[in-house]
């Protein structure tokens, strides 16, 4: 398998890591991810690691990576699902994923981005309305 | 302190990077090592092979089973004939890193495992042993 599919529902982008993944195959959902923001214009990703037994530095970078570059595009991420042990090692390495939001699960994290986008979609809606009154 | 198995495996290119943390899961498992001592073995020796392939040239670990007395542990040697790392004292401080890691180095490493040891030869290449002990 040489990549991790990327399934869109409405303006946010979903991400579930099934496997280990090889640095390679982590570059690559770095850019498919990239492109898939642009190409949709989503708002939200959402990238499951419930799978996911080891998060190394390069994994680690990885993800802060995909959180910063979907800023930038304003869109936020949400990284759900870390396995406790994998919380406990990447802490002891010195990686606290500064700038990556989390949340516990799926719903939990679907919830934080659904949120994120009606609040998105509330200030251009009173913006559009600014420019009508011009 | 008595070998009781020992296994060598490639750590050449990329993919022997997932190769390296799955052999050293399937040992964590055999040992019994528990989940969080597996995990952060696991995730010690992938920082360390990626160090082997993208520095060092590539080059091999070497998996032991050891015994000392009632203890039982993993120890896992890395061993690379690559340029060798000039300023050890340096490599093992956090945050200092000359390639394309998150720039950890290896005391994030070193903070993973019971016992760490690393010696290197500028031109004649690097050695790292790393060594996790079963909690009783």
């Amino acid at each position: 398998m040489d990549r991790i599919p990327i399934l869109r529902m409405g303006p946010v982008l979903l991400v579930s890591i099934q496997v280990d993944m090889h640095d390679e195959l982590a570059l690559t959902l770095q850019d498919d991810l990239t492109n898939a923001i642009t190409t949709h214009g989503a708002r939200g990703v959402l990238i499951d690691i419930s799978a996911v037994s080891v998060v190394d530095s390069f994994m680690g970078r990885m993800l802060a990576n995909i959180a910063g570059i979907a800023r930038v595009l304003d869109a936020t991420t949400v990284v759900v699902g870390m396995q406790p042990a994998v919380a406990i090692t990447l802490v002891e390495l010195g990686l606290s994923l500064e700038g990556v939001r989390t949340a516990l699960n799926v719903e939990k994290g679907m919830a934080h981005l659904q949120a994120v986008v009606a609040s998105a979609e509330v200030f251009s809606d009173s913006s559009d309305d600014a420019d009508g009154a011009h | 302190m008595l070998t009781a198995r020992t296994e060598q495996v490639p750590v050449r290119e990329q993919h022997d990077i997932v190769s390296v943390r799955q052999v050293v899961r399937s040992w964590c498992l055999n040992l019994g090592l528990g989940l969080v001592d597996l995990t952060k073995l696991v995730t010690a020796a992938s920082e360390i092979a990626r160090n082997t392939v993208e520095y060092g040239g590539g080059g091999t670990l070497v998996l032991e089973e050891l015994r000392d007395g009632l203890r039982t542990g993993i120890r896992l040697v890395f061993e690379d004939q690559g340029p060798g790392i000039p300023d050890l004292d340096r490599a093992l401080t956090d945050g200092y890193s000359t390639g394309t890691g998150m720039g950890l180095g290896l005391g994030g490493t070193r903070r993973l495992v019971d016992e760490f040891d690393v010696s290197s030869t500028p031109g004649v290449g690097t050695r790292v042993a790393i060594t996790k002990w079963k909690t009783r």
